[in-house]
């Protein structure tokens, strides 16, 4: 108690000291910043306090502009006599300003000046010590700062400024989020229980993270435990021991109240064991003996009849110690009105948030299906329509990628650069394709395990080949501005622009090659190559013509889903490898040899492979590892696929 | 039968060994091995210290070379397939009897390289922040134990950022699993309460991170303050920012230290939207020292790129080949036991000012940086502590506690302190 | 009938007699007698290839003569090598904690030396708790028995689930790959007990033979791969002769017709598919002792293509094409991607083998397939028919 006087009072002295002197109006900025030059230099977190105490204190007003730009880098120390100015850099020197007046001093080299950089704990003090000046500034960013500030570190004291500041914010985007920021305030600072239940209850309409913890931190719990459920406190539920803790862990928390004696652990026997070895034994028990845990506990409960040591806690003793007791969690907050209300306002909000959940859940698998979509429906035409296994898919897809690289190092401007990337991309990987349908596969069309081989064998020499001339480091592919940052819903609901593009992109290309295969003389003539070769050849399509552009057709599809994964992931010359698998049992699961059964199968496993992760969150290797398993035995019950062919068409 | 042989051929071998140290104590060349992947997934980061091991080679020889000798690179490309290192390591000490060699990345990899260092009594350097717990008579570790990088990071977060729950995420081999392990007992014991730590591992080159970083979003539901420890690997750390950055996540709301992410990782990323994330190393390419400036400025002629950054690991090399000349200038022999004692206790200044020292533990003692992202994907470098001694055994798991590395008054790697016994003089793989 | 058979047993004394003297002058020329012309990390090597040989003859067995394309072998020869590895590092680590725990003041109990066992295998990947898949880690008998049965009980029950149901040709081969797949991704993590990405490592040293140098070992080795690759091939060369010989190649060339013929095809494809297994991960067994480390890296699908790919350079449907294959490959990847190959001057470009090699395997694939489908096996037909090697090549 004596203690905490002590340092209450110690802590007043420190408030007091510098703030008092400060308050006489001769002293200027550069002065009291001198007086604690090293706090000023090099802030911590914990200790910058005092100093902008004494700042906001002194009611100089160029505290606040040097807060600013103290947080932003622009305030430096001079060498040669520690003054703090404001600085720009001018080619290899510095043009000074003063920090009181904003008037130029000069300039110095850079080599005297020191730029000083408050970490981010301490810009989030400053940013705090800032909202009073700030909250009715006329300018919009400013006060928008001051928002942030209050929303990262909330205060009791921040909500009557906040209050006050109400009324004269002009733009409806703020004064929308001060009010909102004030109810939170509210909730959690208000002065009576009454305004702060009303607070909580307009809070339960919310599901922001903000809004949780607000509510959460009413909410906080401290455990208990007693021998009967104390009569005033605000409890929030009593744990039974074995269903909402163990019995081990009961115990733990006897011990830790200092109820009950600790329990021994296997170390600590040994450790007193050893401590009474006496001629080769101990407690009487040879150390022969002491092998086993049967003989440890011999010797040990000898010497515990000596005395020497504490009896052992036995396991009845753990039963009924936790039997005698009730354990608890009880709320921080005192008052059980506003802890219910709290509560029951959570409530309602975890509902919400948890069918958010699984709303932006939908779309992750949403998006993730559509990445395989894109990456294995080329794969579906080659292998699906005219069963050629190509397993250089994967590495089509890379060259599609390569080439967005190349095109924006070409051209600098994101947006033409990726309309430009994306059909060449196409060209490129349609040109590769149809050299390797010429080349290498029409030879291998009646071997089909063959084929696996060959286009194996290309796989591996092109993957080294984009190692050969673009190196092994991953190469940047940026999307345009406008693809950047996400559509957000709401706080729990949001999903990247440039997944909502690659969806985009992959229904453009489902409906594309749905109206090619289906609406066109190529189509017609692909789907009558696919089902009889020997019959459309003597009604006089030429096959070999048709196998080419099919293939061609693939393999360009390939190269712009390369473009797509490069931009939200990465490009380097092993990406095609981590598609090809999963391409292909995207196109196996969903049923060869049609565009649906592809769309079905990339569907499945996305929804699969989140579902799965949604359950084991922490660890993404075992979803793809489940998936996988479960495609297996998929294919056990629908060998042909979600969408089988029938009839015919179905051949084999 | 063989037996005898064998020793008449190991008898041969002494007599001829001891032949040639009267004569002179080097075979010329001195062979320096590198063992760096040079292809598959841990290329993007060990081909520059490849380079970087080629550069310190030239240059010991353009000012004379070494005992009178030239040094000679033996460059292997391990692939980044760990068996393949220790098959490639056999190789340089018994085929191309290599005098040194540095390398590895991952910790896989050294320990793949150990049995066979160890074996065959060879030294290697390896040049990476690692996980600790190992101390190897043939390997002295010139990259940071967790304790000079893990753990200062940890402290800033709690201490200067004010977290209160700790996403810990990372990729799935040993580095991470250590490090984590390490760093979820010390925040017991500074008092963070288990749930308030939140821990994944992912694969390597994992490229779908949506779903992790709205979990690691919607941490901050209670009220607490969020940082995220990333010991994330190779090129999974550019999905990952760039789901970061997508997702708006800037680092004041929920700070972001990363301890494999340096200036090379970030040269293939925009990073204007990861400005103010952290990384902990004990090198940042933007300290200001005149060492650190001659030494990019030799690493852009070398390499024939001024837009060519460096990086912790490469100043890890530069440290280790520098004390390795020195102490073979000291020992007047390439002799392995001869180096390594000759190792123990010698200084070189580091790149960032003041001096390293390599321990009888044979871990380096090294300044701590932490350094905030910059958009120009350099580092502004806002904290630097003084050296910190590396610290093979981990104070923070009770199984390490009490063991203690010390290689010249106790001769052992792992020494338990409690029964002054030494555990095991190999180490453990 | 008879003239193949006899002919299949001459191939086997010529197989067994070059491999004999190719192991005797090894063991001649080799550091272990004292004559060192031939390295200990080539003998490593030697004795890697012919394991690798064994698992090549399998492959064919299951491709070349029953035409299952299998990409799952190398996943049978890493489990074996996964399942030797546990008991490796057991019983090393064993030794090392019995003998430190010997200076306690109170002698250790099981219990004590089993956790710090555990201790010292789990603490790098974060752990110290033995997984349960460990409970046979400590004996060696049980665990070489778990180098049988684990690799031949997965074969069996995949094999069967996917003969049953009748999936065929390149489906089945798309199968095995996602088999393959999934198991090294399960073996990826963690929580698979088996060390996670990091493997079991430090198998090259035998628990309680630290004194004997890895000269010696290395050609113990050696030896027993060698048995192993002597007996398998004599062992294949028995299954592909003979009644059960024509009916998997019927299988291969026709299965319905063979069916139609009132064999049981499944059940044939299933004794092909496991005893390959097994004997995969026989090799895999003897293979990672001498690679000293073991992660699930290894089992990756590509792995299994590759093997694919050495059965096919070798030529399929040939035994010691097989063999030959995997030797030829896998030795010149080794000599090329350790800077053996002098590099080639073109004057505006070098061309490394370190970077190009790959490109040349993978160029070269294309042309064996398309070109030499017999492959390097084919050049004995060429040799055995000189003069009538027309009609071979076109089907």
């Amino acid at each position: 108690m004596l203690r905490a006087l002590l340092l209450a009072f110690a802590l007043v002295l420190c408030l007091c000291m510098p703030a008092g002197p400060a308050r006489a109006q001769d002293q200027d900025l550069q002065t009291i910043l001198q007086t604690q030059a090293e706090e000023v230099a090099s802030p911590g977190r914990q200790s910058v306090g005092t100093l902008i105490e004494a700042l906001t204190a002194s009611g100089l007003p160029s505290v606040p502009l040097f807060l600013e730009r103290w947080a932003d880098r622009g305030v430096y120390q001079r060498s040669s006599d520690g003054l703090f100015y404001f600085a720009e850099k001018q080619g290899d020197d510095y043009a000074l300003s003063d920090i009181a007046s904003g008037a130029p001093a000069g300039t110095a080299p850079g080599s005297e000046m020191t730029q000083i950089r408050p970490n981010g704990g301490v810009r989030r003090v400053i940013a705090t010590a800032l909202v009073q000046f700030q909250l009715s500034d006329p300018d919009i960013t400013r006060r928008s700062a001051a928002l942030d500030a209050i929303a990262r570190s909330p205060e009791p004291d921040q909500l009557e400024p906040l209050r006050n500041s109400i009324a004269g914010e002009t733009d409806p985007e703020l004064l929308a989020r001060k009010e909102r920021l004030a109810g939170m305030l509210a909730a959690r600072f208000g002065d009576t229980a009454d305004e702060r239940i009303a607070a909580i209850e307009a809070l339960s309409g919310a599901l922001s993270v903000d809004v949780r913890a607000v509510l959460n931190q009413i909410l906080t719990t401290k455990p208990g435990v007693a021998t009967a459920l104390p009569e005033n406190a605000n409890i929030a539920r009593t744990l039974t021991p074995g269903k909402d803790l163990t019995e081990d862990e009961a115990y733990a928390r006897l011990v830790e109240a200092g109820l009950a004696p600790a329990i021994w652990s296997r170390d600590q026997i040994k450790a007193a064991l050893t401590e009474n070895i006496a001629d080769g034994a101990v407690g009487g028990v040879p150390l022969g003996q002491l092998v086993s845990e049967d003989g440890r506990d011999r010797a040990y409960a000898a010497l515990a009849a000596a005395g020497t040591v504490p009896p052992l806690v036995t396991k009845a003793d753990e039963a009924t110690a936790v039997s005698a007791h009730v354990f608890y969690e009880e709320y921080d907050e005192t008052d059980a009105s506003i802890t219910s209300a709290a509560r029951e306002a959570l409530d309602e909000v975890e509902t919400r948030v948890f069918f958010n959940q699984m709303l932006d859940l939908g779309l992750d698998a949403l998006s993730l299906a559509s990445i395989y979509f894109l990456a294995a429906i080329g794969l579906a035409i080659t292998f699906g329509v005219m069963g050629v296994i190509n397993m250089a898919h994967g590495e089509f897809i890379m060259m599609g990628a390569y080439t967005g690289y190349v095109v924006q190092q070409i051209i600098p401007d994101y947006t033409v650069s990726i309309i430009v990337a994306l059909p060449l991309a196409f060209a490129v990987t349609f040109g590769a394709g149809v050299a390797m349908e010429r080349l290498v596969i029409r030879w291998l069309y009646h071997r089909p395990l063959e084929t696996l081989l060959a286009t194996f064998g290309i796989s591996i020499a092109l993957q080294q080949l984009a190692k050969n001339i673009f190196g092994t480091q991953a190469r940047p592919l940026t999307s345009p501005s406008w693809l950047d940052g996400a559509w957000v819903l709401n706080d729990v609901v949001g999903i990247a622009n440039i997944r909502i593009a690659i969806f985009v992109l992959a229904l453009i290309f489902l409906g594309l090659i749905l109206f090619v295969l289906n609406k066109t003389r190529l189509g017609l003539e692909v789907r009558a190559v696919t089902q009889n070769p020997g019959m459309a050849a003597s009604m006089g399509i030429n096959p070999d013509k048709i196998n080419m552009l099919t293939f061609g057709l693939g393999s360009g599809i390939a190269g712009i889903a390369g473009v797509a994964i490069g931009l939200y992931a990465k490009v380097t010359s092993e990406m095609g490898a981590d598609y090809i698998v999963q391409s292909f049992m995207t196109v196996v699961v969903g049923g060869v040899g049609n565009v649906w059964g592809t769309l079905a199968g990339a569907g499945l496993i996305g929804i699969l492979q989140k579902g799965i992760e949604y359950f084991n969150p922490s660890n993404t290797l075992a979803a793809q590892t489940y998936m996988i398993l479960f495609i297996i035995l998929f294919i056990q019950f629908r060998p042909k696929g979600i969408v089988a062919l029938k009839g015919r068409a179905a051949g084999d | 039968m063989i037996k005898t042989l064998k020793l008449s051929g190991v008898a041969a071998a002494a007599l001829f060994a001891a032949g040639a140290a009267s004569a002179q104590d080097v075979t010329c060349p001195i062979k320096v091995g590198v063992l760096h992947s040079l292809s598959g997934t841990m290329a993007i980061s060990e081909t520059t210290l490849k380079d970087t091991m080629l550069m310190l080679i030239a240059k010991q020889n353009a000012a004379g070379g070494l005992l009178g000798c030239e040094l000679e690179a033996v460059v292997k490309d391990p692939a980044s397939d760990w068996p393949l290192f220790a098959e490639k390591a056999r190789e340089l000490i018994s085929n191309d009897e290599v005098d040194v060699t540095f390398g590895s990345w991952t910790s896989s990899s050294r320990k793949a390289v150990l049995p066979v260092l160890e074996e065959l009594n060879a030294l290697y350097f390896y040049p990476v922040q690692y996980e600790g717990e190992e101390s190897s008579k043939n390997v002295f570790y010139t990259g940071a134990a967790p304790n000079q990088q893990a753990i200062p990071a940890v402290d800033y977060f709690l201490d200067e950022l004010g977290v209160e729950k700790f996403a810990l995420l990372g990729t799935d081999y040993v580095y991470p699993r250590t490090t984590n392990n390490i760093l979820e007992s010390y925040l017991k014991d500074k008092g963070i309460a288990e749930e308030d730590i939140f821990v994944n591992y992912t694969p390597f080159g994992q490229s779908d991170w949506s779903t992790i970083v709205a979990d690691v979003v919607a941490l901050g539901e209670d009220g607490k303050q969020v940082g995220v420890i990333s010991t994330i690997n190779g090129d999974a750390n550019i999905g990952f920012y760039k789901e970061l950055a997508a997702a708006n996540v800037s680092a004041d709301d929920i700070p972001v230290v990363a301890f494999s992410v340096g200036e090379e990782e970030l040269s293939g990323l925009d990073t204007s939207n990861l400005v103010g994330h952290l990384a902990a190393w004990n090198y940042f390419m933007t300290a200001d020292t005149p060492e650190n400036a001659e030494f990019i400025k030799e690493w852009h002629e070398f390499i024939g790129d001024d837009k060519r950054v460096t990086n912790d690991p490469m100043e890890a090399h530069y440290i280790g080949f520098n004390m390795w000349v020195k102490a073979v200038e000291a020992a007047g022999t390439t002799d392995v036991d001869a180096v390594r004692e000759n190792m123990w206790g010698l200084e070189f200044p580091n790149l960032t000012g003041g001096m390293a020292v390599m321990g009888t533990n044979h871990h380096l003692s090294k300044p701590v940086l932490i350094g905030e992202i910059r958009a120009d994907g350099q580092f502004d470098i806002i904290s630097q502590t003084e050296p910190v001694p590396g610290d093979a055994w981990t104070d923070y798991l009770p199984e390490s506690a009490p063991l203690k590395s010390d290689w010249k008054e106790l001769e052992c790697g792992m020494y338990n302190t409690e029964t002054s016994t030494c555990v095991q003089i190999k180490s453990n793989y | 009938m008879n003239g193949s058979f006899l002919s299949q047993n001459r191939s086997v004394f010529w197989f067994l007699l070059s491999l004999a003297v190719f192991v005797l002058i090894v063991t001649v020329l080799s550091e272990a007698t004292g004559n060192g012309m031939i390295s200990t990390s080539f003998v490593k090597t030697l004795g890697k290839t012919l394991c690798l040989m064994l698992v090549a003859i399998a492959m064919d067995v299951v491709w070349g003569y029953t035409g299952i394309l299998s990409l799952g072998h190398m996943a049978f020869f890493g489990l074996g090598g996964y399942m030797i590895g546990m008991w490796l590092m057991y019983a090393r680590i064993e030794i090392i904690i019995t003998e430190s725990l010997r200076a306690a003041a109170i002698p250790p109990t099981p219990e004590e030396i089993h956790d710090a066992i555990g201790t010292q295998i789990f603490g790098v990947v974060g752990s110290s708790d033995f997984p349960p898949i460990w409970i046979f880690a400590h004996s060696f008998w049980l665990q070489i028995a778990m180098v049988v049965l684990v690799p031949g009980l997965l074969a069996l029950v995949f094999g069967w689930l996917a003969f049953r149901s009748r999936v065929t040709g390149v489906y089945l081969s798309i199968l095995t790959q996602a088999m393959t797949l999934a198991l090294s991704l399960y073996l990826f993590q963690n929580e698979s007990g088996l060390r996670g990405n990091n493997g079991l490592s430090g198998l090259q040293n035998l628990p309680g033979l630290d004194a004997v140098p890895q000269a010696q070992i290395s050609i113990a080795f050696f030896w027993a791969s060698a048995v192993a690759l002597g007996a398998g091939y004599v062992l294949f060369a028995w299954v592909v002769s003979g009644k059960m010989g024509s009916v998997i190649r019927g299988i291969r060339d026709n299965e319905s017709r063979v069916r139609f013929l009132g064999y049981h095809v499944e059940s044939y494809k299933l004794f092909v598919f496991t005893l390959t297994g097994i004997v995969a991960g026989i090799a895999g067994a003897l293979y990672y002792p001498q690679a000293g480390i073991i992660n699930p890296n290894e089992i990756a699908p590509i792995a299994s293509i590759y093997l694919a790919v050495w059965v096919a350079i070798g030529g399929r449907g040939r035994l010691y094409g097989a063999a030959l294959g995997a030797a030829f490959v896998s030795l010149l990847s080794s000599w090329f991607t350790s800077g053996g190959a002098p590099n080639i001057p073109l004057g505006f470009y070098t061309i490394q083998w370190t970077d190009w090699w790959l490109v040349l395997l993978g160029v070269s694939f294309v042309a064996v397939t398309l070109l030499a489908p017999k492959g390097i096996g084919g050049l004995f037909d060429l040799i055995a028919t000189r003069g009538s090697a027309e009609g071979g090549e076109k089907k």
